[in-house]
């Protein structure tokens, strides 16, 4: 919404402020205005002067030599290759270090351009006529511009005034953010009533008055309404002898202030009362309703319709249509027909100020895929009190600008009458609420600024119509303190009861797991959550895997956004990519986010979300460099037992011989493993990528961030070493399996000191040395305490098929 | 044997004079107080002497070894510094040579704003809660008093499951969840992604986080909510920042405001940051509206309470100066390596 200082002060006379300080008071007291253009912030020293006599320039064929009246009887030349000029015009003159705006190819200079004496061909010219581009604005706002040349004055201004002032331009034009619950205020009059109560000067709204010949409407028009939930209200007027002309200057100026394009009386006027009022109307040509009726009715499903920009149009049946005895002539509040609009032939026109369900008209202009100008401020939702008054604003201003004659009466359809809201108030409440100590009777001053009225007895606020936002005391309670001043409200902290402030037990472990990923040389990135169904090819992912069956989105920003990740693959490795391609070297990343689960396909409930902690790296590193982060993130996290690796993971997207699941307490809790190269070609990364996924939930509830101290020992440690010699099929977990089943109480601990495959190793066959710790708690291990156990692992051993070495 | 033990002690003192290092030293003890060593060897000659001048005797053999065995500690004292400053001397280093790092990884800028954020608001006893990102539209918006077909749905550009489900387009729906499990009070802060259907460009993203925050007790009032959001402005963008309260519009919320904070890069001159305004947007706020708390099962008559919601987003973009929103998502290690 914009507005001009000029059309505000219309009805604000006494308002006497500067852009900034309305722009400031304003916004505190809940109109934001966004920013402002001063008009004539680029242009200075520019007047109306005559030509009092042209020459041609002894020197050039394309330019004149002007003497120019500027006011007070003092002459100047001005040289100029404008065509259009002739003696005896009034036109704008920038006099000698003067500013304009642009160039007249409509070109603005931010900060104009300065105008200065000097010789053009030899002659002398000492200042400038300018068009009115070069003034800032256009011929669409100025349609009485030439297309070509100097701006040319009607005859009745007076040489020497500012040509600033006469256009117009001498203005500020405001734009406001208004938020959607102030209905009232995509109008001027309601900004207006804002800016003097914010102002506290007097709010002085047009007086309407009675219009009309002493003909009957009704014998012009029968109107019925079909349906009136879908249209509360419509009100016609009849309006014949029209005479089509341009409108007063200074209502088009008011127009061409707000953006709007000045183009007849008519027309002007409709949009006129739409930016006062926040009404929208609509002129139907008379002549081509036929029955002389108007019916508001749904439309069929699937009719067609032409509306007046000439566009076939197809309606549902939601769609509210208006229509006179035989067809379609509107689409209710969107736009008007081809078929009924107002020509420069026009005699007689229906004038139509209605009120439709903003709801319906803001659905309706989706499926009929047309907002307009009307539909935006029906979709609002209006007050049914407005149309009245400002059909019969137009007519007056019809009958003021002689542009026809207005027939007596208005028909108009209304049902139930909306009336004012009576709000229960209390002062104390208000208070208890803002934490202030306001009076009452301040309160009541500020409702009053408003027009909100006072019922002494009853203790309620009387909420007029178009105020439909106001409906309980909180809302009283904005209003009191966006007029005290949201600044003036004192601070303070909440007092009450003391709580904890604390992470939850689930973003202390995610916190955990960052630390250790951040330790282990991987930086955090972000991913978004929703990615193309394709991602599935991409990662190998069979047709009938369950990792198919996706929470869909039904209106994505297209399809590579459209579907709700249910791996956290995609993501980390979109992210490797861009790293790879741009030649970043040894990049690790990780990341937290969820994937969304659907419980059953298509969605009928919320789906499962789950937290995966996705770690992914290229360059330095392989498989156990990845997996030392996950156990060092599973010691951290208080699972201190062991894990197990299973390589049996079955993971398309996995290097089928470097992959495995990890196995805590028996729970598959993650996989890690190196990217299948065909996957890695697929995403154009050309060296190993190594991935580890931790499923965060089952983590959660399995860590622990309590610690007890275990003692440090005190008797030394007896250490053995076992060398073997074995197929390369067994595993070495196998054989940890080994120790940690047949280790007895005392082993302390094994390490892998020596791994080998090759010369002096029979093929197929791998050299395995572990060191292991035994050592009691309370006395010195003897031999006899630890051979047993020593015995029964080297006998398992031996039975796997292992061969010892001594 | 007096002469003799002079003697002694005379050649003792000139070895160890002479001794050029701990070795040498250690030799020439040996062979004077050694098993094997004159001085033992004149104590093993006592025997010889008469009885009468033994204790005499072992009282000079005592004094001349104790004057040599101090001398020897005093040398080998000396020598060990000495050899100490010759090591040391040996062993200067390059400081300016290369560190070894263990190369750490670094946080998302997000998650440093945020954890900024969580700090604050911890440290004033809020407990910081989740929500689901796939949420029902009731607690999306029915909840928060925003009807089917109100306009701010359209306003918010929701992405749709389906009729029932949506994208969550605001951490708001975390103010519901927690007031429906009707423990009292409450202060919280919910931190969490958001999805609104913007198209991808400099400074909107499809994908964004928010940080939604509700206190509900017993006499809150718009004074607390000003005083908490002002002391949080402070904590998060230093101490002469100062706040300014707008009226604003959000169905959820009445009174309503948005909330700006003095420019932390011109302290409120004007400057290129805030486009010359002095201030910066950068949240809005207000007191939970008295049906929200009724459709959550809270009796407005007897509770009141405040809500706001920052973007997280638009914190660290401020906070760090980072001029492209895109870059959040790209995970560019040159650009995650900066945090």
């Amino acid at each position: 919404m914009n507005t001009s200082l000029s059309w505000i002060k219309a009805y604000v006379p006494e308002l006497d402020v500067t852009a900034q300080e309305y722009t400031d008071a304003m916004t505190l007291s809940g109109s934001k205005v966004e920013g402002f253009e001063k008009l004539d912030a680029d242009l200075e020293n520019i007047v109306v002067g005559q030509i009092s006599k042209i020459e041609k320039h002894p020197d050039a064929d394309k330019l004149v030599v002007c003497q120019v009246n500027v006011g007070s009887g003092e002459e100047i030349q001005i040289v100029t290759g404008a065509p259009n000029v002739k003696e005896g015009q009034k036109v704008p003159v920038v006099l000698d270090g003067g500013r304009v705006a642009g160039g007249h190819d409509g070109k603005k200079t931010p900060g104009g351009i300065k105008i200065k004496k000097g010789k053009l061909r030899g002659v002398p010219s000492n200042g400038m006529m300018c068009s009115i581009e070069e003034l800032g604005s256009t011929r669409e706002m100025y349609p009485e511009s030439p297309e070509n040349g100097i701006y040319i004055f009607e005859d009745d201004v007076t040489v020497g005034e500012s040509a600033i002032k006469v256009l117009g331009l001498d203005d500020v034009v405001f734009e406001y953010e208004i938020t959607s619950n102030r209905v009232d205020c995509f109008g001027v009059l309601g900004l207006a009533r804002e800016a003097a109560a914010t102002f506290g000067k007097e709010f002085k709204p047009p007086v309407v008055t009675e219009t009309g010949n002493s003909e009957d409407v009704n014998d012009y028009i029968k109107v019925t309404v079909e349906d009136t939930e879908l249209c509360p209200r419509y009100c016609a007027r009849v309006v014949k002898n029209i005479k089509i002309a341009p409108s007063p200057k200074w209502m088009q100026r008011r127009l061409a202030a707000q953006g709007i394009r000045p183009i007849n009386n008519i027309v002007d006027i409709t949009n006129y009362v739409m930016e006062e009022y926040g009404q929208p109307m609509h002129a139907y040509d008379l002549d081509t309703i036929a029955g002389k009726e108007i019916v508001v009715r749904r439309a069929d499903k699937g009719e067609k319709f032409v509306t007046l920009d000439g566009q076939e149009r197809t309606m549902d049946d939601s769609v509210l249509m208006i229509c006179d005895g035989e067809k379609a002539v509107g689409i209710a509040g969107i736009m008007g027909g081809e078929n009924s609009m107002i020509t420069d032939n026009v005699q007689t026109m229906l004038f139509e100020a209605a009120c439709f369900d903003g709801t319906n008209i803001r659905l309706s202009s989706k499926k009929v895929g047309l907002r307009t100008d009307a539909s935006g401020k029906f979709e609002k939702g209006l007050d049914p009190n407005n149309a009245i008054d400002a059909i019969n604003r137009a007519c007056q201003l019809i009958e003021e600008l002689g542009a026809g004659e207005v027939v007596g009466g208005v028909v108009d359809v209304y049902g139930k009458v909306k009336e004012g809201r009576r709000i229960p108030f209390d002062d104390k409440k208000v208070n208890c609420l803002l934490g202030t100590e306001i009076s009452k009777e301040d309160m009541i001053a500020y409702f009053k600024k408003i027009d909100l009225g006072y019922d002494e007895e009853k203790e309620e606020v009387i909420v007029p119509s178009w105020r439909q936002d106001l409906e309980c005391l909180a809302d009283m309670a904005e209003e009191v303190a966006r007029f005290y001043g949201y600044d003036n409200i004192p601070t303070s902290l909440p007092s009450g009861e003391a709580t904890t402030g604390k992470l939850s037990f689930k973003l202390r472990v995610e916190k955990v797991a960052r630390d250790t990923a951040e330790f282990c040389g991987f930086s955090q990135g972000m991913s978004y959550s929703f990615e193309s169904p394709k991602v599935f090819d991409k990662l190998l992912i069979p047709q009938d895997s369950d990792l198919r069956q996706t929470v869909v989105i039904s209106n994505p920003l297209g399809e590579d956004f459209s579907i709700m990740r249910t791996i956290s693959l995609n993501g980390m490795l979109t992210s490797l990519a861009t790293n790879y391609n741009r030649r970043n070297k040894n990049v690790r990343l990780y990341e937290l986010g969820n994937i969304y689960l659907p419980k059953q396909v298509p969605v009928t409930e919320l789906p499962e979300e789950r937290m995966q902690f996705t770690l992914g790296l290229y360059g330095d590193g392989d498989f156990y460099t990845m997996k030392g982060v996950v156990e060092e993130f599973f010691d951290k996290a208080g699972l201190h037992g062991k894990e197990t690796y299973d390589p049996e993971a079955g993971k398309p997207f996995l290097h089928p011989g470097r992959q495995a699941n990890i196995v805590y307490e028996g729970e598959i809790v993650g996989y890690l493993g190196e990217i299948h190269p065909q996957v890695a070609d697929n995403y154009s990364i050309k060296e190993r990528v190594y991935v580890a996924v931790i499923d965060m939930p089952m983590i959660v509830s399995m860590a622990n961030f309590d610690r007890k101290y275990q003692g440090i020992a005190r008797f030394p440690a007896v250490s053995r070493d076992i060398s073997m010699v074995m197929p390369k099929n067994i595993l070495v977990g196998e054989v940890e399996k080994v120790f940690d089943t047949k280790g007895g109480q005392y082993l302390e601990s094994y390490e892998l000191f020596d791994l080998y495959e090759g010369a002096q190793i029979k093929s197929g066959f791998k050299s395995v040395a572990y060191s292991l710790t035994f050592r009691a708690k309370d006395k010195t291990l003897e031999e006899a305490d630890y051979a047993p156990a020593m015995n029964k692992i080297l006998k398992s051993l031996e039975e796997m098929g292992i061969e010892l070495r001594k | 044997m007096k002469e003799k033990l002079e003697q002694i002690k005379a050649e003792a003192i000139r070895e160890i004079q002479n001794s050029d290092g701990l070795a040498k030293l250690n030799d020439v003890r040996v062979a004077f107080l050694g098993k094997k060593g004159e001085l033992t060897a004149v104590l093993k000659g006592m025997k010889d002497v008469l009885p009468e001048e033994r204790p005499i005797v072992g009282q000079l053999v005592n004094e001349t070894r104790e004057s040599i065995e101090k001398l020897i500690d005093q040398t080998k004292a000396k020598l060990e510094a000495a050899e100490r400053d010759l090591k040391l001397k040996q062993e200067v280093i390059d400081v300016t040579l290369p560190a070894k790092k263990n190369k750490v990884g670094h946080s998302h800028p997000n998650t440093i704003a945020l954890e900024e954020v969580e700090n604050i608001f911890i440290g004033m006893g809020y407990e910081v809660v989740e929500g689901p990102e796939v949420e029902y539209d009731y607690y999306n918006f029915e909840a928060l008093n925003i009807p089917a077909n109100h306009p701010a749905k359209d306003e918010q550009d929701t992405f749709y499951i389906n009729q029932d489900i949506v994208l969550r387009t605001q951490t708001s729906p975390v103010q519901v969840r927690e007031m429906e499990k009707g423990r009292l009070p409450i202060r919280m802060i919910a931190p969490g992604r958001v999805f609104r259907s913007d198209e991808v460009d400099a400074t909107h993203s499809p994908s964004f986080h928010q940080i939604e925050g509700l206190v509900i007790d017993k006499n809150i009032t718009f004074a607390d909510l000003k005083g908490t959001l002002a002391e949080f402005a402070k904590e998060l963008f230093g101490e002469d920042t100062r706040v300014k309260f707008r009226p604003h519009h959000f169905p959820f919320t009445e009174p309503s405001a948005e909330v700006d904070v003095t420019c932390f890069k011109c302290g409120g001159k004007g400057c290129r940051f805030c486009k010359g305004s002095g201030w910066i947007e950068i949240l809005g706020c207000g007191m939970v509206h008295p049906r929200v708390l009724k459709m959550s099962g809270i009796d407005p008559e007897e509770y009141s309470g405040f809500a706001f919601g920052v973007g997280l987003e638009r914190i660290a973009l401020l906070k760090y100066e980072i001029d492209d929103m895109r870059l959040l998502y790209e995970n560019d290690d040159r650009f995650l390596k900066q945090f």
